[in-house]
């Protein structure tokens, strides 16, 4: 396999970030949403951002899910 | 009054902070504070005889401390956490968080780091649990914020220009954590063999203004909730100055301005780390260590 570690396409998430991430509210498992850009929070009902690849974990910046 | 949304143990603006952190970007950041860190932290992980394969930076308003870790040789991924997007240098690894809330999984940071940026957190002792939590056991915190006598010259003279001018005294300047108060946090935190010291800068300006201005560019200007909701009047900073200059100022009449840089650092608890022995569990007699005669009690000394 011929695997670039620059390879990752600009404004996705660096796969190392997901594995430390969890959520800063309730310090649970984080979903990665890849077409949305999202890393969603179940327990939380939170969605946080991903801008330019930036993970952006702050609940008052996050879309709230019902 | 704090606002309604707002509980009223927060001592700090989050918010406001950003913005200011922003304006001082625009001015042209003073950095001579943070440089200092930077450098003094690059010494103190060279006496560290280990790697970090992950480190973490907790809010450091400049990259200096992240190039310090990075040309130290001893660091793999930098991680750096801020309230705000900063533009860091290609190929370290960003994420927008608070640092009262850490979105880090627990155990997986070697060395977590901070500079400057932890005096403006409210819940300094949730912060510090947080950190020791996210670190690996035998992971390394070492962190460096304003506190001690930071600014002592100018909260007293703001204050009593205030009261002279205003008849009342308003908090312009933010409270600063005391530094053995410090150590008894990160030792209930739970971190282990946790150290503080402090390193006093004094600096010198020409004027009152000109110590504002650098405050400005530092981000630092008073971002406390409960200031008075009007600025600074001309007249209070024209006494303050007079007052600085009159009780502050050396023989060529530059002013002296403290800055108390305190540093902190502790361990992720690892069984590989010296322990204390239980008691009762000597090998050897202490006063055959200090080659002294033992005394027992209730025999009298000298007879």
């Amino acid at each position: 396999m011929s695997s670039m570690p620059t390879a990752r396409p600009a404004n996705t998430v660096d796969p190392k970030l997901l594995e430390i991430l969890v959520c800063p509210v309730t310090k649970g498992p984080l979903e990665y949403d890849a077409a949305r850009q999202e890393l969603i929070s179940r327990a939380a009902k939170l969605a946080y951002p991903i801008r330019d690849g930036i993970p952006i974990m702050l609940a008052d910046e996050a879309r709230r899910l019902d | 009054m704090a606002s309604p949304q707002m509980p009223s143990s927060q001592v700090f603006d989050r918010p406001l902070l950003r913005a200011r952190r922003a304006r001082a970007a625009a001015l042209g950041p003073a950095t001579f504070l943070i440089d200092r860190v930077a450098e003094d932290l690059a010494e103190r992980l060279a006496a560290v005889l280990r790697p970090f394969p992950l480190a973490v930076d907790l809010g450091t308003p400049t990259e200096a401390l992240r190039n310090a870790l990075a040309t130290s040789g001893k660091i793999g991924d930098i991680v750096a956490l801020d309230r705000a997007v900063v533009v860091p240098a290609s190929g370290r690894l960003q994420v927008v968080a608070d640092e009262e809330a850490l979105p880090l999984r627990d155990g997986v940071a070697d060395l977590v780091v901070s500079g400057l940026a932890l005096q403006f957190v409210n819940d300094l002792p949730g912060t510090l649990v947080q950190v020791r939590r996210a670190l690996k056991p035998d992971g390394l915190f070492i962190a460096a914020l304003l506190g001690g006598e930071t600014l002592t010259e100018l909260r007293q003279a703001l204050a009593e220009a205030e009261a002279e001018i205003e008849g009342g005294v308003s908090p312009r300047v933010a409270p600063f954590v005391d530094v053995h108060e410090l150590g008894n946090l990160l030792q209930r935190a739970g971190f282990a063999l946790p150290v503080t010291d402090l390193d006093r800068v004094t600096v010198r300006y020409e004027s009152v203004l000109g110590l504002m201005l650098d405050l400005r560019r530092m981000g630092a200007a008073n971002a406390l909730i409960e200031r008075r909701r009007s600025p600074l009047r001309r007249a209070t900073l024209l006494r303050a100055g007079e007052i600085y200059l009159a009780r502050f100022a050396d023989a060529d009449r530059r002013i002296r301005a403290t800055f108390d840089i305190v540093w902190l650092s502790g361990w992720a608890p690892d069984p590989s780390q010296q322990q204390p022995l239980k008691p009762g569990s000597a090998q050897v007699r202490l006063a055959d260590a200090l080659g002294s005669r033992e005394i027992s009690a209730g025999e009298k000394a000298g007879r």
